[in-house]
């Protein structure tokens, strides 16, 4: 077991890694940051004297290891726009991000595991069809779709809710309904075909065979075990609480992570982008890391070593 | 005679893993074999499952690398898996393989299946690849109307046919027969056997036959070798060892076989448990199950020896020991 | 939590009863999707204006206009044609994507089974990689300071989704190996290529094609969705969601421009997930 959790740790951190290099690389073949900056009338000796103050006269490995110097001492650089610290602007925008996504995460996870049992122990009944064909309605709306369209119903027909902007509990309410409803489709489907697979296992048929009623095989040994792998996905759910808005929040002028994003790359704000990449990394990273050893906790195989 | 291949000191170790976090427990499958089988000889090789003679059958084959020792060929060490020379090499080394079905790719035609070692090493032009894919089956007993058929549509020992078509296609010097029957119905198994034993000595091929059948190996075979927990026991022409077996095990596994119209006498049954191989007992791997068992057994492992007109036995007892135990 | 009586479990132990017709939705879907692709390849002859031609005189038409019958957008132009040349560039760079995506997921699936060892550690980090940064996030990264080409849009959505061919392109082949006729090929005095490209690869295709019917709808929200934002089809090209992003504008005066797309990209969408599920339980109910 501690050998499975320092590996695991060691992917993770290797991951991280390979994410910083990604940005680097990204960052560096856009072009000279020199020229990109100063902008295109600027005589050489000042170039030459900003890639000195920079460090882009040193050669590219030592650029890369002071870049990853700086990241580890918290140095994200600076926005170009205000000069101020990247990392600052950035996390001054995680709290209006979550509150779009933590209400929607509940939603997801309130709704959608609900309908995906009950649509599994109900297999093929009107109710599962109907619970299916919502379910991948669901999620091949794209949610620029799903948003526009509840604008076009709820703020400009009917006009009880506003089509945009920060403030009130009212302007969340469409945002976050248009985030939830992809994610509702996916844990119902991934929910129902957990518990239709759990199901068809012969220890549950063993345990209505001997009499057991359905109810507590239902609750005694059917959802424990379907549990597994619907904590799996909805851990990696978690993951996307940071970057999992970035259109609806353009949508709705919600001033959150994905905003900033959009902001940022369309002005090339290197610093601000990269440090966006960074976090996301680590949430994600982090995330896919503890969804990892809560199934090795869950799943007994695991735990005990005997599988595979 | 001159070995057409010839087996020295071959071991091969797995390591099993017991879990996924346990320790490795080192298994020996193949410890310490040496063999030889001259052109147009067939080998028979015979042990309970486990006895590692699956895996010997693929190291003679250069399928799984020898960890110690050394398998030659016509004389030159086996090339590397996998690299050209041992590609090459294919074309005079064949196999045979326990399940027809899983050997043949489901989703070609048998005619490309048995084609395909001709493509490979590249032998005649399309007309003569077609008519020795022709030849090949008819000498199989496969029927010209069933080169279109799928393996899946033949029957155990139609596709048993296929594999060994395929096999001879580049005619080989040497075919190994893994199980090649024990797959199959037992009425159909005798076809099988029978074309094997046409085969035999055939332009000078030689085969090793592996199987836990002794009726099939005493049938088929010029020699055989018995096999307990990853070394040869006992090995000698077929006719003389199946008639004055000196080794207990071989004892035991020979008066298992009835003879047809006859009670089975003098049956000796093993005591204990089969053999695990990665708890192997030090000493003679048998004594725990052997009724000859002694302090010295339990100490050293008894070596090779031989034991007259052509036979080899490792055991402790066999000067002092009490011939063939009839009386039980 | 309410529950059906056992019998009703145990008399499906069968899991599915062999269909003799398809669905009815899943007819409806395929129907919809031979529409699409001829609209794609048709585009030219279909399109009744060019995209480009605007007509000032005629902006903002309500659909069923005549000449125009989904009507026209702020600059006059043919929403119609528009959408047709849409679907086309839409379904070009998803066809694109997808065959990228399921060549390098498989080359990196069976590179890893035959070589497991470190070659399988380097196809584990970048899926790690891939698992790390949400794709749009790092689509939007790169689109953003390399620009946005028809060219580099395509390859970038080439990467979505290869860890799922590489993951069973890996397995089944691992599988081949262990269970024969990959092994007896092998010792045939086969090449890896020949075993590989002549062998396996035949062996695994329909489960791999199930898996592209999954990734395929998913490559279309993709792309839209960069689209939308700005980042991806960049005008005067058009795509399904470029239109979208676009007709945004006129959401309240005009809505036939956005939904137009709109309801494009959901039926397409929409008709590959029915079509593919469908696909999948018939073919290969292993994959997921």
């Amino acid at each position: 077991m501690i050998r499975f959790v320092s590996l695991r740790l060691l992917r993770a951190l290797v991951t991280v890694l390979a994410v910083m290099t990604f940005s680097f690389v990204v960052l560096r073949m856009s072009g000279d940051p020199a020229e990109v900056l100063l902008g295109p009338d600027v005589p050489q000796n000042v170039i030459d004297a900003f890639r000195r103050q920079w460090g882009l006269d040193a050669p590219l490995w030592r650029q890369y290891l002071s870049y990853l110097g700086a990241i580890f001492q918290g140095d994200f650089g600076l926005s170009m726009r205000d000069r101020a610290p990247a990392l600052d602007l950035v996390l001054e925008r995680v709290p209006a991000t979550l509150m779009l996504t933590v209400p929607a995460l509940i939603l997801k996870l309130g709704i959608g595991i609900p309908a995906g049992i009950f649509a599994a122990l109900h297999r093929d009944s009107a109710i599962d069809r109907g619970v299916i064909f919502l379910a991948i309605l669901g999620f091949t709306i794209p949610s620029f779709v799903m948003g526009l369209v509840l604008v076009l119903i709820f703020a400009v027909t009917l006009g009880v809710l506003p089509s945009g902007g920060f403030g009130t509990w009212q302007n969340a309410i469409l945002p976050g309904i248009t985030i939830s409803i992809g994610g509702i489709g996916i844990i119902a489907r991934f929910s129902r075909s957990a518990m239709i697979e759990v199901l068809g296992q012969p220890y549950i048929r063993t345990a209505s065979a001997k009499g057991v009623k359905w109810h507590d095989v239902v609750r005694g040994h059917a959802l424990p075990n379907a549990a597994i792998p619907i904590v799996t996905i909805a851990g990696f759910m978690v993951g996307s609480l940071i970057a999992g808005a970035v259109v609806v929040e353009t949508i709705f002028s919600w001033p959150g992570i994905g905003r900033l994003l959009i902001v940022s790359v369309s002005n090339r704000d290197l610093a601000v982008v990269q440090c966006i990449l960074l976090l996301i990394a680590a949430v994600m990273v982090t995330a896919n890391l503890i969804v990892d050893l809560l199934y090795g906790w869950l799943d007994p195989r695991l735990r005990t070593g005997t599988a595979h | 005679m001159s070995a057409l291949i010839e087996a020295e000191d071959l071991v091969r170790v797995y390591a099993t893993r017991q879990g996924l976090f346990g320790r490795a427990v080192p298994v020996r499958a193949v410890d310490g074999v040496s063999l030889r089988v001259a052109r147009g000889e067939t080998l028979g090789i015979v042990g309970e499952s486990g006895s590692g003679k699956s895996t010997l059958g693929r190291m003679l084959l250069g399928v799984d690398p020898a960890q110690g020792g050394v398998v030659r060929f016509d004389g030159a060490p086996l090339p590397d898996k996998g690299t050209p020379a041992w590609r090459a090499l294919r074309a005079r080394l064949q196999m045979v393989y326990q399940d027809p079905l899983a050997a043949l790719d489901r989703r070609l035609p048998i005619a490309r299946q048995i084609r395909e070692p001709l493509d490979i090493h590249a032998r005649g032009d399309d007309a003569a690849r077609r008519a020795r894919v022709a030849e090949l089956m008819q000498s199989v007993g496969l029927r010209a109307d069933q080169a279109g058929r799928y393996p899946h549509e033949l029957s155990g020992g139609q596709r048993q046919r296929v594999v060994i078509a395929r096999a001879l296609a580049c005619a080989p010097e040497l075919l190994v027969c893994d199980e090649p029957v024990s797959a199959l119905d037992v009425s159909i198994q005798a076809q099988v056997v029978n074309l094997l034993r046409g085969l035999r000595g055939e332009n000078g091929l030689a085969m090793v036959f592996i199987s836990h059948d002794l009726k099939v190996v005493r049938n088929l075979c010029d020699r055989v070798a018995v096999m307990y927990l990853g070394r040869i026991v006992e090995e000698g022409p077929v006719e003389r060892l199946f008639a004055a077996p000196r080794h207990p095990y071989t004892r035991a596994l020979i008066s298992s076989v009835p003879d047809p119209g006859q009670p089975l006498k003098g049956r000796i049954i093993l005591q204990g448990e089969p053999p695990n191989p990665a708890k192997r007992p030090p000493g003679c791997a048998f004594y725990p199950r052997c009724p000859q068992a002694s302090g010295i057994c339990r100490a050293e492992l008894p070596q090779m020896r031989a034991t007259g007109q052509g036979c080899r036995a490792a055991c402790h007892h066999l000067d002092g020991a009490d011939p063939v135990p009839q009386a039980a | 939590m309410t529950a059906t009586n056992p019998p009703d479990l145990l008399a499906r132990d069968d899991r599915r009863r062999p269909r003799a017709a398809i669905p009815t939705a899943v007819a409806l879907g395929l129907g919809w999707l031979a529409l699409m692709v001829l609209c794609a390849i048709l585009a030219d002859l279909l399109r009744p204006y060019d995209i480009t031609q605007m007509d000032l005189s005629a902006r903002l038409m309500p659909p069923l206009t005549p000449g125009h019958w989904l009507g026209t957008d702020e600059l006059g132009r043919d929403v119609l044609s528009r959408l047709i040349q849409s679907v086309r560039v839409s379904l070009v760079i998803a066809f694109g994507a997808t065959a990228i995506s399921a060549a390098f997921g498989t080359t990196l699936g069976f590179l890893a089974a035959r070589f497991r060892g470190l070659v399988e550690q380097f196809v584990v980090m970048l899926a790690d990689f891939q698992a790390a940064l949400p794709f749009l996030i790092m689509s939007l990264a790169v689109l953003a300071f390399f620009g946005s080409s028809m060219l580099l849009l395509v390859c970038l959505m080439g990467f979505y989704g290869w860890e799922r061919y590489a993951r069973i392109a890996r397995g089944l082949a691992i599988a081949a190996g262990a269970q024969g006729y990959a092994a007896a090929v092998e010792q045939l005095g086969a090449t890896p290529r020949r075993l590989y490209l002549g062998h396996i690869l035949p062996n695994v295709a329909s489960t791999l094609i199930v898996s592209m019917t999954l990734t395929f709808p998913e490559i279309i929200l993709m792309e839209s969705g960069l689209s939308f934002l700005g980042l991806g089809v960049q005008p005067p090209e058009t795509s399904l969601g470029n239109m979208v992003g676009f007709g945004r504008d006129y959401l309240t005066t005009a809505p036939w421009i956005m939904l137009a797309p709109s309801v494009v990209i959901m039926i397409t969408t929409l008709s590959i997930s029915l079509v593919g599920d469908w696909l999948r339980d018939r073919l290969d109910p292993t994959v997921r």
